[in-house]
């Protein structure tokens, strides 16, 4: 939504990609967000991914609901369709774009207001459904749009920036994903893109519900004392379980790894993720272990990030669906329509 | 008995079966209405139940119709009283001289009966336990007995029974030969104890020629197959959920690949109306043809995407099986009482295209219309059934296909075209009707991507407040509105045989009812000319026929008249000319109820001949 014309030159030394994309072609508009937003950086972190996993970029369908967060879409990824749909029914939309054509990338952008609390229903049964998509949440807490009143992922006990105490409490979309069966869940930090970069091109290459968590700071309404969503707060809480890099069609024995400090996943799609492990107990394969992990270091105060659950062999909507591997979008009446003869066979059943 | 003579009547009367819901007794009544119909007469059956599973009263309507009328006619000249909780109800229902049927078993005080009726006491509970030692069979076949009991009561041929029965259970044959067994156990216990046949009876005719006997629901379903719908989402309300069951029925039956067996279909039950619309807003945007089956409280519910697809000019098709309302009002009774809410639908101003099937037949056709409509006009196209249509089997002639047919996909720009250097403006009329080209979502690397959102933006689809490019897209959506009126089915008019100032305009399930009571107003000496509306926006000769009469009755089931609400904002019409005539009380509309309306009114608007006043 900005105003600001973004000039098409660039440098002609810029590196290109595999598939001959430089950086530029997986931009998109200037953003029209505060300076210094943490959503900007999120923004940066797709940008970045798809650069690097040599995605082309019109493949890529870009969905989102309405706030600051849902604004973002129109600055990466300018040569994808793009769609700022409803306010909190992101979900909806995307899975029927899902369900219409299955060859695309789905890539759901939400905030916390759009996700936690008017869209919570809808966020919850895409997680449910196995909606092939990545879903990220820009989570800073607060409402930014409309001036900063808290949402549902705002800490009980924390201050807004008036100086009022929430009193409710707070919804953990991780700890939610993880109960609705996602099968793809990590929590990451807009300020910390080195985390939040291959987390986002792991979560592409994940062939299920992938839900990834991004706490990003609202410097206009949400970066004071008190607030648990600052940078401050969050640089100083966060519990990093592990750090990872995708392979995407490399002998992963080439890259070079301590032994004992990684563990490889295999994704479905011949991908591999190699997790650094940060915490040498924790084991991204345990639902179970996950959500009591998070509880005790949530009770803590402490925020978990990293790559929190992961099942590589998920199946998606489309599989429960049994549907044909033909994109629904390209039948035409003589894949869909059963003719007269048949319709005259269904008349005569009915007399 | 009183000196009230019985009813004679030979194909054309009304019998009414009471019963308690979760009995069993669907199946026997509808059996009842298919035999009746084997016998070359028409028949219009009515289900009238409640929002309820097991315990609470429903009714079983059968109008037996040689001449064809189809409506609901009002009254009843046979009551076969299977429910004590109704009984006072349904007695005191019948018409005088009509019948009364009822299980004779426990002997009820004389009280409980009239004297201007024949009551006919079957021991029905006697023959089942007598027969039957399983509770289940003892329910389920006492049905079947008073199935044969009637049939000897109405002079049925029971060959045609058992050939229907042998239909049902193909294949199995211990439940065949129990069920006639039922049959005859019933007809030939009245046959020795009663007086057969009653004075109604149906005798074998042609009447029923190739017609079919289905329910909207299934056809506007099969309509949708045949439309080459291929994401449906929905949420489970009554009247509207078996739109979705039959679609999952049919697809099952014709939309699986023959050799990988896999589903050229996706089938959701959404969490709510609010996410069933959204994935058929997202699945339209991808380029599939999507829709969704609710009813009033799910149009309320979907009414912010239904201004999103609107604006940002997304196909959608809304098939809305209409109850009462307002509220939950009455979900098992019928109405067509959202015209107004589905015609305007969402925030700001919105316009959009009903469409408004008389019967099955129509429900098929219009279905698969409506998303050739959808895609050429890229917003929602409401099919607008109700549950008189929907849940009710009606005898209507058969579906049909063509199979030269290509589905419109309306404008979409491929990737050859953007690669020719057409100029690709997602709001951008190149042709003065409105409507602008669309791009599928990964159509071409560099070229025709846009964003699609809610807000405001010009003909690029590049963000704007400007008032004059919001002026520009709000007058150019008006125009593919009026492109809408010649793409719509039109309306039909039948004129009287002569010449008259009077007219009248009704739409839907109310068509059988008005056929019917234009010959009943005949006979009561008044002429009227009709019109059969069958879409918004109006077509240009709904105008014309209001200029050409002085007084247009709109005949339609809603309280406030919502159609004529509808007709006279959209045509600056006087009001005063259009006279309203409502049935609301969520039963259908009846031919006697139209034809008082209309014909005291006529009365009313005459002035009495001199001769005539003082004679």
């Amino acid at each position: 939504m900005t105003y600001i014309a973004k000039p098409k030159f660039h440098h002609p030394g810029l590196k290109k990609n595999e598939l001959g994309y430089t950086h530029r072609d997986y931009e998109g508009k200037i953003s029209t967000l505060c300076a210094g937003c943490g959503h900007d950086s999120i923004t940066a972190s797709i940008i970045e991914a798809c650069y690097e996993l040599s995605i082309e970029p019109h493949r890529v369908a870009k969905i989102s609901g309405i706030g600051c967060s849902s604004k973002t879409p129109d600055y990466f990824l300018g040569n994808s369709h793009g769609f700022n749909s409803v306010h909190g029914r992101m979900p909806s939309v995307l899975t029927g774009a899902n369900l219409a054509n299955r060859d695309l990338i789905y890539l759901g952008v939400s905030g916390d207001g759009d996700s936690a609390s008017i869209g919570f229903g809808q966020f919850a049964h895409s997680i449910r459904r196995g909606v092939d998509m990545t879903y990220i949440v820009e989570n800073n807490g607060v409402y930014g749009l409309t001036k900063g009143q808290f949402s549902a992922t705002a800490d009980r006990g924390s201050k807004s920036k008036k100086g009022v105490t929430n009193t409710d409490n707070a919804i953990d979309l991780v700890a939610i994903a993880l109960q609705l069966g996602a099968t793809f869940v990590a929590r990451s930090f807009s300020g910390d893109k080195t985390q939040l970069v291959p987390l986002i091109a792991a979560a592409i290459r994940h062939k299920g519900a992938s839900f990834i968590d991004v706490i990003s700071p609202c410097i206009a309404f949400n970066n004071h004392a008190g607030s648990t969503k600052s940078f401050d707060y969050v640089r100083e809480h966060n519990d990093a379980v592990n750090r990872l890099d995708v392979l995407v069609g490399r002998d992963p024995i080439a890259v070079d790894y301590a032994p004992g400090t990684v563990q490889m996943v295999e994704q479905h799609d011949g991908s591999s993720i190699a997790l650094r492990k940060i915490d040498a107990d924790y084991d991204p394969h345990d639902r179970l272990g996950a959500q009591t992990f998070l509880q005790k270091h949530a009770a803590k105060g402490q925020i978990v990030t990293g790559l929190l659950y992961v099942d590589p062999d998920a199946e998606d909507l489309h599989e429960h669906l049994n549907t044909v591997e033909t994109p629904l979008n390209t039948l035409e009446a003589d894949a869909l329509c059963p003719g007269s003869a048949v319709l005259d066979k269904f008349n005569a059943r009915l007399r | 008995m009183s000196d009230k003579k019985p009813i004679s009547s030979v194909n054309d009367f009304v019998v009414r079966f009471a019963n308690v819901n979760g009995s069993g007794s669907a199946s026997a009544n509808e059996m009842f209405a298919r035999a009746i119909l084997r016998h070359g007469v028409p028949v219009s059956p009515r289900n009238i139940f409640p929002s309820n599973i097991q315990g609470l009263p429903t009714w079983y309507e059968v109008r037996v119709t040689e001449d064809g009328h189809l409506g609901a006619r009002g009254g009843v000249d046979m009551m076969v009283a299977m429910n004590p909780q109704t009984w006072d109800k349904d007695v005191a229902g019948i018409e005088p001289g009509g019948y009364l049927f009822y299980d004779s078993t426990k002997p009820m005080p004389s009280t409980k009966f009239r004297d201007d009726i024949t009551v006919i006491g079957v021991p029905l509970t006697a023959i089942t336990n007598s027969t039957y030692t399983d509770p289940r069979q003892r329910q389920l076949f006492k049905n079947i007995i008073y199935l044969g009991a009637l049939s000897a009561l109405l002079d049925m041929d029971p060959k045609l029974i058992e050939q229907l029965i042998g239909e049902q259970y193909k294949g199995k044959e211990k439940l065949l030969s129990s069920n006639v067994h039922a049959l005859h156990l019933g007809r030939d216990w009245a046959l020795q104890n009663l007086k057969c046949p009653t004075g109604l009876r149906v005798k074998k005719s042609d009447k029923v020629g190739d017609r079919i006997f289905i329910e909207g629901n299934s056809a506007a379903a099969l309509g949708a197959v045949y439309g080459g719908a291929t994401v449906c989402a929905w949420y489970p309300i009554t009247p509207s959920s078996s739109v979705a069951e039959a679609f999952t029925a049919h697809c099952k039956k014709y939309r699986h690949d023959p050799e990988s067996g896999k589903a050229k279909y996706a089938i959701v039950q959404g969490e709510d109306e609010l996410a069933s619309i959204g994935i058929v807003i997202g699945a339209s945007w991808n380029g599939a043809r999507a829709f969704t089956a609710t009813s009033g409280p799910g149009i309320s519910l979907m009414t912010e995407f239904i201004g999103l697809s609107y604006f940002a000019e997304i196909p959608a098709v809304i098939m809305n099986i209409q109850r009462a309302g307002p509220s939950t009002g009455m979900p098992t009774r019928t109405q067509q009482c959202d015209i107004i809410a589905c015609a305007y639908a969402s925030h700001g101003d919105t316009k959009h295209v009903l469409l408004f099937p008389e019967d099955p037949a129509e429900a098929f056709e219009f279905a698969a219309a409506a998303f050739d409509l959808a895609e050429r006009l890229q917003t929602t196209i409401f099919l607008m059934l109700d549950l008189d249509i929907g849940m009710n089997h009606r005898l209507c002639r058969p579906l049909k296909w063509d199979d030269a047919r290509q589905y419109d996909r309306g404008k979409v720009m491929t990737a050859e075209m953007l690669d020719e250097g057409r100029d690709f403006g997602r709001y951008l009329d190149v042709d003065g009707d409105g409507i602008p080209y669309r791009t599928y979502p990964g159509t071409h690397p560099t070229k025709g991507s846009y964003f699609t959102r809610g807000t405001s933006r010009d003909r690029y689809a590049r963000y704007s407040e400007e008032g004059t490019v919001y002026v520009d897209n709000m007058q150019r959506l008006m125009r593919k509105f009026e492109t809408a009126q010649d793409l719509v089915p039109r309306p039909l008019q039948a004129n009287a045989e002569r010449p008259t100032k009077y007219g009248v305009i009704y739409f839907g399930s109310t068509t059988p009812a008005m056929d019917e009571a234009i010959g009943l107003l005949e006979a009561r000496g008044h002429q009227l000319d009709r019109l059969r509306i069958r879409a918004f926006p109006f077509h240009s000769s709904v105008a014309s026929f209001l200029a050409e009469h002085d007084f247009v009755y709109v005949v339609e089931q809603n309280r406030d008249s919502q159609l004529r609400q509808l007709i006279v904002n959209e045509n600056g019409i006087d009001p005063v000319r259009l006279v309203p005539i409502v049935h609301y009380d969520g039963s259908p509309i009846t031919a006697r109820f139209i034809a008082k309306a209309i014909g005291d009114h006529q009365d009313h608007l005459k002035v009495t001949p001199l001769r005539k006043a003082v004679s």
